[in-house]
């Protein structure tokens, strides 16, 4: 379970997170919506120890996040940002080998390997992983990252816009797949999202934030209504239940 | 400096005020500075030199005339018109932060004076000063060059090419100077001083006192390629010929500099931004300001460089770099925090 | 899936023009390690004997000590360099261009500065020379770990601060040093303006010590490096206290730049050469191959260089002008071709 107490982060004279308290339960996709500046990016960084809070504290089943030793956290909770530019030129293969760091030290074992295998395969990127990262397109050199966190092999996996710069296809991959993670994998993935209706068909909760705090969570079918939509993002947006999923519509 | 005045809006406040009352008081109150600088260079010195002995001492009076008075012109000369150069080169790339001593210019005349030292090593020092200021074009020309061929242009990379470009011709000098062991004549121009100068051996610098008022007649045409290519030539500008025009002033000015006093870093690049933040970027406006304020910043250096180590006196351009290097590292990190 | 054959078509056009064409695993980065070695020892024997008369002995010794300062030249200008490159996660920023060589001058300066020539030489060479280093790791880390840990802002504004720095380091040495007594200016000339072939013989085992122990200590967290170099984030993803690594080799870097500078003098775009290179060449990205690379092309590049302009063109003791060109030349070609994309 991870737990954030009352967290706050401010730059300057903005408040981006004024006094977060949220639970996230184990298991299941948990998804983070909210209009831009609504601080979901800051939180899952917390979360994932990559920038420090100015208050309040988090803990990951219990551990606190600021005192966690390293390499056991990060056999734990894995974070994957947005933007990951690499200086070095890294293959696939070599990229998602470093998912096993926290295992090993970089030496790694027979098991290792097979891990790393693994994770290839269940991204579908076994034929490319002899390639270099910069030879692929936007939608492969995401699922080389998300493989990377997944061969991490930890319980929770926070995703940080992972459909960022993803066509429609590529972006309904990324979603079975993260989907698929948490339903064979048993992992605790957590996304940040623009789109709210891949939150509202491939996720079992969804934190809605605004200004700074978490204005709604709950099912799909809870936050998934005209009424908290245009209360989070300001804009009104009829919804309608299109395939089993309540879905979003708002472009005219 | 622009936390104390409202300047992050140059161009709104310019046009509600112009050149009123308080425009010519601040205009005079600066003169009446930088002439009481002036009088104070003139009485600096190793020999005792008083305003009472020249009235009744003619040899007082022959030395002033002979070593003072020459001094402190050239002072206001070179710094106004190193001052100007880096203004033109500022609007020449629309970069804040290049001037002739972070583009290659002034390391190119370094570079011209010491081939012709080594080709004709008694040439007179025009000939000298005419090789500076066609390297100085050239080296010019080829940052310039270089620029349009980087997409980018972000505000930091334009110096950053600039910086490097000048190390590469730099150690393209010091290789030559090595070879033919002029190390230590490199040396001399590599860092101005003023020590030298007396009547017979500064009237050069009248010329690039010349540059800097063509600089003032073609202000306006300045302004405009400053706003960029684009807007320039929609506007009707023939925008090669004031570039070239541009390129042609600050490679004299450069150029001539080098050759007499030597490098005088930074100048061109703390003066304008100074009066960029007070007067905006019209050129016309702020040419007589960076004049003003260039021939002081100068004249207050050399003021220091005379006293600090007295009876020595340390090179100009040492006092120049330090203050220089820090006002353009307050500048580079104000930015940060604005940006 | 369809998906994974859409490579990127310039990317695949220039891939196969650049690196593809030695084939980046064709020649494993071990038999490229074995050539360079090979090609730097070949190097050190030529200068070692070539045109060898009068005096056998003083001139191989001679010639000896020339070839063991750059050996931990080499060393000290590759090595720091590459970590620099790991820990700030980019190939651009290198501690020399970054100002530490001219940190170096200064805290010599200041330390005449303050204590004069005789104060100085009072006290051991070694001992002078730890306490100069020490200074020069404080003011390093002072100056710098802002810089390391991404406070400044973007990269290109991060590399123009450090050579402003630099630039600021140089002049107020020279503003120090024109205020000193003309005796002991001259004493810090010569102090200052070593050449690779008139280095401080005394230091130089000391030094040896010194860089074998930091090569120690390096080479053992070599898989740790690799992690460093996927960038802050990644690295703390992966469970390293990065801050801790960071301001560790922050000291090596600074404890190298000090040796080469005080061995040999500054020498802006050495290491620059020997990494950028050392990247082509090894064709691989970890450091138990980079490292080794960057330090045999920095060997090459002086031994052999040396060799060239003393025995074949007659330019004794320009080589660190002539590796300043070539260096600087390559430094700009980077910088316009990664701004030109």
């Amino acid at each position: 379970m991870i737990e954030l107490t009352e967290l706050t982060k401010t730059y300057g004279s903005s408040t981006v997170l004024d006094g977060v308290s949220l639970r996230i339960e184990r298991g299941g996709v948990t998804s983070i919506i909210g209009p831009n500046g609504a601080g979901k990016s800051t939180m899952l960084t917390i979360i994932g120890r990559l920038l420090a809070s100015d208050g309040g504290r988090v803990t990951v089943d219990g551990m606190d996040v600021d005192r966690a030793p390293g390499r056991e956290f990060a056999k734990r909770l894995s974070i994957l940002r947005q933007e990951n530019q690499f200086t070095t030129r890294l293959t696939v293969r070599d990229l998602v080998r470093f998912g096993r760091y926290p295992h090993s030290q970089g030496r790694l074992t027979a098991e290792d390997h097979a891990q790393v295998e693994a994770a290839l395969g269940f991204l579908d990127l076994v034929p490319l992983a002899g390639r270099f990262l910069d030879e692929l397109s936007g939608g492969q050199r995401q699922r080389a990252y998300v493989a990377m966190v997944l061969c991490q092999d930890t319980d929770y996996v926070l995703l940080d816009e992972p459909l960022n710069n993803l066509d429609m296809k590529h972006a309904v991959s990324m979603m079975r797949q993260i989907r698929r993670a948490a339903d064979s994998l048993g992992k605790t993935v957590v996304v940040v999202i623009h789109d709210i209706n891949f939150a509202s068909a491939y996720s079992d909760r969804i934190i809605a934030m605004r200004e700074g705090r978490v204005a709604y969570s709950g099912t799909p079918a809870e936050i998934m209504t005209s009424e908290v939509l245009l209360d989070v993002f300001d804009l009104e947006v009829r919804v309608e239940e299109v395939g089993g999923a309540r879905i979003g519509v708002y472009y005219r | 400096m622009a936390a104390t005045t409202p300047a992050t809006a140059p161009g709104t406040r310019q046009q509600n005020r112009g050149p009123g009352a308080r425009g010519y008081l601040a205009a005079a109150a600066a003169g009446a500075a930088v002439l009481a600088l002036s009088v104070v260079s003139l009485f600096v010195g190793a020999s005792d030199i008083t305003p009472a002995r020249l009235v009744g001492d003619p040899d007082a009076r022959e030395l002033f005339l002979l070593s003072r008075v020459p001094r402190t012109l050239a002072l206001l000369l070179a710094g106004a018109a190193m001052s100007v150069a880096g203004l033109i080169m500022q609007m020449l790339t629309q970069n804040r932060f290049v001037e002739p001593s972070t583009a290659g210019t002034v390391q190119s005349a370094s570079l011209g004076i010491l081939l012709v030292t080594i080709l004709f090593p008694g040439a007179p020092l025009p000939v000298k000063m005419t090789a500076a200021c066609v390297a100085a074009l050239l080296g010019t020309l080829l940052f310039l060059g270089v620029l349009r061929r980087v997409a980018l242009k972000s505000s930091l990379i334009v110096p950053l090419v600039g910086i490097m470009l000048g190390a590469v011709i730099s150690a393209v000098t010091t290789f030559f100077a090595l070879r033919y062991g002029l190390l230590q004549t490199l040396g001399t121009w590599e860092s101005g001083d003023f020590s030298g100068i007396m009547r017979g051996r500064y009237e050069q610098l009248w010329l690039v006192g010349i540059m800097a008022l063509t600089a003032y007649l073609v202000a306006d045409r300045l302004t405009v390629a400053g706003l960029g290519r684009d807007i320039a030539v929609s506007i009707g500008l023939n925008y090669r010929a004031v570039v070239a025009l541009g390129v042609g002033i600050v490679a004299m000015v450069s150029g001539v500099v080098v050759s007499v006093v030597g490098t005088l870093p930074f100048l061109g690049l703390i003066v304008p931004n100074l009066v960029s933040m007070v007067v905006g970027d019209h050129v016309r406006k702020g040419v007589p300001w960076v004049c003003l304020l260039g021939g002081g910043i100068l004249v207050l250096c050399d003021i220091v460089s005379r006293v600090i180590r007295q009876p020595f006196e340390i090179p100009v351009g040492t006092v120049l770099g330090v203050v220089g290097a820090a006002v353009f590292l307050v500048m580079l990190l104000r930015r940060r925090n604005v940006g | 899936m369809s998906a994974e054959q859409d490579v990127r078509p310039e990317q695949g056009e220039e891939q196969a023009r650049g690196p593809r064409r030695l084939g980046p695993r064709t020649v494993p980065a071990w038999a490229r390690i074995a050539a360079l070695a090979a090609l730097a020892v070949l190097c050190a024997a030529l200068y070692l004997t070539y045109g060898v008369s009068g005096n056998v002995a003083y001139v191989v010794e001679r010639r000896t000590t020339v070839v063991l300062t750059m050996l931990v030249v080499a060393f000290a200008g590759a090595v720091s360099t590459v970590l620099f490159h790991t820990v700030t996660d980019n190939r651009i920023l290198t501690p020399s261009i970054m100002g530490m060589e001219a940190l170096f001058v200064l805290v010599q300066t200041c330390l005449v500065f303050v204590f004069g020539i005789a104060g100085l030489s009072a006290l051991p060479p070694v001992a002078a020379f730890l306490s100069q280093t020490a200074l020069m790791v404080v003011f390093a880390l002072l100056l710098f770990q802002r810089m390391f840990t991404g406070g400044i802002g973007s990269l290109h504004l991060t590399l123009l601060v450090g050579i402003v720095f630099g630039v600021l380091f140089n002049s107020l040495s020279r503003l120090m040093q024109r205020l000193l007594d003309p005796n002991e200016y001259d004493a810090l000339q010569g102090r200052l303006f070593a050449r690779l072939t008139r280095a401080d013989a005394d230091l130089l085992p000391w030094v040896a010590v010194a860089v074998v122990l930091v090569g120690i200590y390096v080479w053992r967290r070599h898989r740790l490096l690799d992690v460093v170099s996927l960038g802050r984030e990644t690295a703390v993803n992966l469970g390293v206290d990065h801050r801790r690594v960071a301001v560790r080799m922050l000291m090596i870097v600074a404890l190298l730049v000090s040796v080469s500078t005080a061995l040999v003098g500054p020498m802006t775009f050495f290491g620059f050469m020997a990494a950028t290179l050392a990247y082509q060449v090894a064709g691989r990205h970890e450091h138990r191959y980079v490292l080794p690379t960057a330090f045999l092309v920095g060997l090459c590049t002086l031994v052999g260089g040396q060799f060239v302009l003393e025995h074949v063109l007659g330019h004794a003791g320009t080589l660190s002008v002539v590796i300043e060109f070539t260096g600087g030349a390559l430094f700009l070609y980077f910088l316009l071709r990664k701004a030109a994309r």
